[in-house]
């Protein structure tokens, strides 16, 4: 492919037009992640008055805390059950659309609307449906004989939060999918249908492999979003409770700076946190994609 | 190998558009019969619903012996090419010809076999562990028609399967997908807007137009008795020369200008008469009729001469050896003419046609 190439006159004017976005990407990035990287090597006392140089300290308490190495367990159990119930779910949804026969209109746009909801209020809303007391759901789950409480049981903890957290990722991943279903020309499940498969054996033979680009994509956007943008689903929900079930890494980063005033070892964790994802996202990237792109 | 009995078929769309009105016809067994209309008029609607894709609004399809309309695409025993080819880009040419079969439950042993053979038949040995997406616009054209070949299939059905193809592709597919469907004998139905594909691979056209049958022939009997306007204007290249006339005892006159004498047959009156392009002549003697030259299109092998004889537009294929001049004559013999209704735009039978036809 040609690549259009402009050509300035003056030297100085493509640095010019570039500066606001280095400008942003600076202060509200590079600077913090700097900060993070130079306070997770520093011990600060909760006052701020005084600044200890401590090494590597940091990041070598972090392996002997029974709580951190809880957090990165709960972690690994949140994230992908986030991303593959999302993922899950979205790609049913759309699937569903696909052999919709009316109302389809009405049926993605009350789909998308979850979306616009913002993380907390989907924490709240979900707080609400599941709370023992005053919840919809608890008092169904009673009719059928459980009792659900995720103020004491860890399970159920989890379950709202994983709920709670993919639930308006469902409706980003639906669009996705939506997309890269009307992307699969029709011929082409035609034929397949021509071939003798049944709608089932189509799914899983044609379109699910063609969507598999879409898939990946999402895995990773949904993976990082379980990791790092789910601090306020779990703020306004379980608070990482009971018992540190639900204190996922990018809360026990909030939890110790900011409640805890541990400042250095927050920031070792979120350099650790930040790591995790950059090298999760390569290993996507370098290995699963190979496998999915025509 | 079947028979293909279309009774009465229609589709009408949700709105009351109607895409194919009481269509009839009678396909036999190993025939290759070519649907063939300009866009909108309902051919690709027909072959749809042959094939299952489309559900019959009215009418029966029957395939061998079995009334299809409510069978499953996949259990019509069919196999069909489409004009994208709608090859599976993820799965090799080899998965791509085997995917039907393995649905089918057919032995391992028995894919190998077919595919080969298919492979073979159609020279894509070479490309069987490729991805579609590795190969040339012909080469996927074979890989399509290896997906329906391999089945073994009761009919074949093609939707314009070569439109995708450069000019030259075309021409040499066609004589392919000709050769393969004698030798292969399998009941055929192609669906394209070329006429030249519909005179050259047709053991019979169906000229469709609004959705309706305007004439059903073969080829040549298309070409030189065509039923209607609609059709004498749509097969052949370049269309039939048309023109409003009135015949006033067995003489056919344009605008007041008499162009043939002793046409029998034909009752007086206003009517539309017909001529084609290589059945005009330059007068030898003074006796034609004046033709202003407009334009000429050098094919090569003949000459295409545009120009108009008392103010109507009319296309001669001369022989390019015939020198031009501005101030030709040209005769038509009366035998040569076509006559068709001027309302309706019907052929008028003339006892000529009884030699021509069948």
């Amino acid at each position: 492919m040609q690549t259009k190439r402009t050509v300035f006159g003056n030297r100085l004017l493509p640095y010019a037009l570039l500066l606001p976005q280095i400008a942003v990407t600076v202060v509200f990035f590079l600077w913090p992640a700097a900060q993070a990287v130079l306070q997770s090597f520093q011990r600060e006392d909760a006052f701020g008055l005084s600044t200890t140089w401590v090494g590597l300290a940091n990041y070598l308490d972090l392996l002997d805390d029974p709580s951190y190495l809880n957090s990165l367990k709960v972690t690994a159990i949140f994230a992908p059950a986030v991303t593959l119930l999302s993922v899950g779910l979205g790609l049913v949804f759309a699937a569903s659309l696909d052999r919709l026969v009316r109302g389809g209109r009405a049926y993605s746009t009350l789909l998308v609307w979850p979306y616009a909801v913002a993380p907390a209020v989907a924490g709240i809303m979900w707080w609400f449906l599941f709370n023992p007391t005053v919840g919809l759901l608890p008092y169904l789950l009673a009719m059928i004989g459980y009792r659900w409480d995720h103020a004491l049981q860890p399970t159920d903890a989890m379950i709202l939060v994983v709920i709670a957290a993919s639930w308006k990722q469902v409706s980003y991943n639906f669009l996705f999918f939506m997309a890269g279903l009307q992307a699969i020309p029709k011929s082409m499940i035609e034929a397949a249908a021509i071939d003798g498969a049944g709608p089932v054996k189509r799914f899983f033979t044609i379109v699910f492999p063609l969507l598999s680009p879409t898939t990946f994509f999402l895995a990773v956007i949904n993976l990082v979003y379980a990791m790092f943008d789910t601090f306020p689903v779990i703020h306004a929900t379980t608070g990482g409770n009971p018992a540190q079930s639900t204190n996922i890494l990018v809360y026990k980063v909030f939890v110790d700076g900011f409640i805890g005033l541990n400042l250095g070892s927050s920031a070792a964790q979120s350099v650790v946190l930040m790591a995790i994802v950059v090298a999760l996202t390569v290993i996507q990237f370098k290995w699963v994609e190979r496998k999915v792109t025509y | 190998m079947s028979a293909i009995e279309i009774a009465a078929v229609s589709k009408v769309y949700a709105g009351g558009v109607r895409a194919v009105s009481e269509v009839s016809l009678s396909i036999a067994d190993g025939e290759f019969i070519v649907l063939v209309g300009p866009s909108g008029c309902g051919k690709s609607t027909l072959l749809r619903m042959i094939a299952g894709l489309e559900t019959i609004s009215s009418g029966t399809v029957t395939i061998g012996s079995r009334v299809v309309n409510d069978i499953d695409p996949a259990a019509r025993n069919i196999a069909m090419v489409f004009q994208n080819y709608a090859l599976y880009p993820h799965m090799s040419v080899y998965d791509n010809l085997a995917y039907g079969l393995r649905n089918r439950g057919v032995p391992k042993a028995d894919i190998d076999a077919r595919v080969a053979e298919a492979a073979r038949m159609l020279e894509i040995e070479p490309f069987l562990e490729r991805k579609p997406k590795q190969l040339s616009g012909g080469q996927r054209q074979r890989v399509a028609m290896g997906r329906a070949i391999v089945r073994k299939p009761d009919a074949f059905l093609f939707d314009e399967p070569l439109s995708n193809l450069d000019a030259k592709l075309r021409v040499s597919m066609r004589g392919e997908i000709r050769q393969l469907q004698r030798r292969l004998g399998v009941t055929s139905v192609y669906v394209t807007h070329d006429q030249l594909e519909a005179m050259t691979l047709a053991d019979r056209i169906v000229v469709l137009n609004g959705g309706r049958v305007e004439q059903v022939g073969r080829p040549l009997d298309v070409y030189h008795s065509p039923a209607s306007t609609f059709v004498a204007s749509f097969i052949g290249s370049p269309a039939m020369n048309l023109a409003d006339a009135e015949v006033m005892g067995g003489s056919v006159a344009i605008g007041g200008q008499v162009v043939a004498r002793g046409v029998a047959g034909i009752v007086d009156g206003k009517l539309t008469v017909g001529l084609r392009a290589e059945d005009i002549q330059l007068a030898t003697s003074g006796a034609g009729v004046p033709f202003v030259v407009r334009y000429v299109e050098e094919l090569g092998a003949l000459r295409l001469v545009h120009g108009s004889v008392e103010g109507r537009h009319l296309t001669m294929a001369l022989s390019p050896d015939l020198p031009l001049s501005d101030e030709m004559k040209v005769a038509v013999a009366a035998d040569r003419l076509h006559f068709f209704e001027g309302a309706s735009g019907r052929r008028l039978a003339r006892p000529a046609d009884a030699q021509v036809g069948r």
